[in-house]
């Protein structure tokens, strides 16, 4: 039963990860908003999540196939995962951010990211419920 | 915790866009002045920026900006009929600077509204780090 609540429990705190991840890459875009042939990047988000939890294979992912090998850490994440934005109008110096799709970004993850810790919250409020005696109110 | 690296790239781009802010407020203060006594009037001075790879074990994900190099446009410039002038040459011309005002005011906006962006940014990420720091309270 404690193991079904914390396996959510996990599932979210990946989600947190990729979040605060998400939210540094688009940190970085904004910053670099005047750095001449700077190339926005960006995580595609469901993707990227459905390889943490290992639903899909991560591409280029280390292979186990013997009992020495060592297994990637769960979550670990290559370059792969990061793709380029495509420009939306070019630009004389070659920067690729576009800022209104940058700030758009970066206020989606910030809410997504509050989400998420609601969502945290929640389920450990779950938890310590579950585990208070029936007697106490 | 990666989020805290968002202070360390929004931090290093307000201070790029910052000093972007000095060399345009020293352009426009010398949008006036005249060749000085060695014959070389103020020259209009630009940053450049560059992306900086921030943080030990980086993945590419955090990159900041730093200012490279400060050029000077050598554009001539501009030369003004008026022989009574203290600075004037031989032929009676007097060198001014070749700073573009409206070239300066509009940088001046783009390297404000950067400024403010990054900021907006920093103080997203301080907001969210510090709900994480609430987690499982309340």
């Amino acid at each position: 039963m404690l193991n079904r609540i914390t396996d959510t429990l996990n599932f979210q705190t990946q989600a947190l990860t990729l979040r605060a991840e998400r939210q540094r890459l688009l940190a970085s875009n904004i910053a670099n908003a005047d750095t001449p042939g700077y190339q926005a990047r960006d995580i595609n988000f469901a993707k990227a999540l459905r390889e943490a939890t290992g639903e899909i294979g991560t591409p280029g992912a280390l292979q186990t196939t013997q009992r020495g090998h060592l297994a990637p850490l769960a979550g670990a994440r290559g370059e792969s995962g990061k793709d380029y934005a495509l420009q939306s109008q070019t630009n004389l110096d070659s920067n690729g951010v576009d800022m209104d799709r940058e700030r758009a970004s970066f206020a989606d993850n910030s809410v997504k990211y509050e989400a998420t810790l609601r969502f945290i919250n929640g389920s450990v409020r779950t938890a310590l419920d579950a585990m208070k005696s029936h007697n106490q109110s | 915790m990666s989020m805290f690296q968002i202070f360390n790239v929004s931090g290093s781009a307000v201070s790029a866009q910052s000093q972007r802010l000095n060399v345009v407020a020293s352009n426009l203060a010398n949008a006036d002045t005249v060749a000085g006594p060695d014959g070389q009037a103020y020259k209009a001075r630009q940053v450049v920026f560059q992306t900086q790879l921030m943080g030990a074990g980086n993945d590419g994900g955090n990159a900041g900006v730093r200012v490279t190099n400060v050029t000077e446009d050598q554009t001539p410039g501009r030369r003004v009929l008026d022989p009574r002038h203290p600075q004037a040459d031989a032929d009676g011309y007097v060198t001014y600077s070749n700073v573009n005002p409206v070239e300066e005011m509009v940088n001046m906006i783009s390297a404000s509204r950067s400024y403010q962006n990054n900021i907006e940014v920093m103080s997203t990420a301080k907001s969210l780090l510090l709900k994480t720091l609430q987690l499982g309270q309340s």
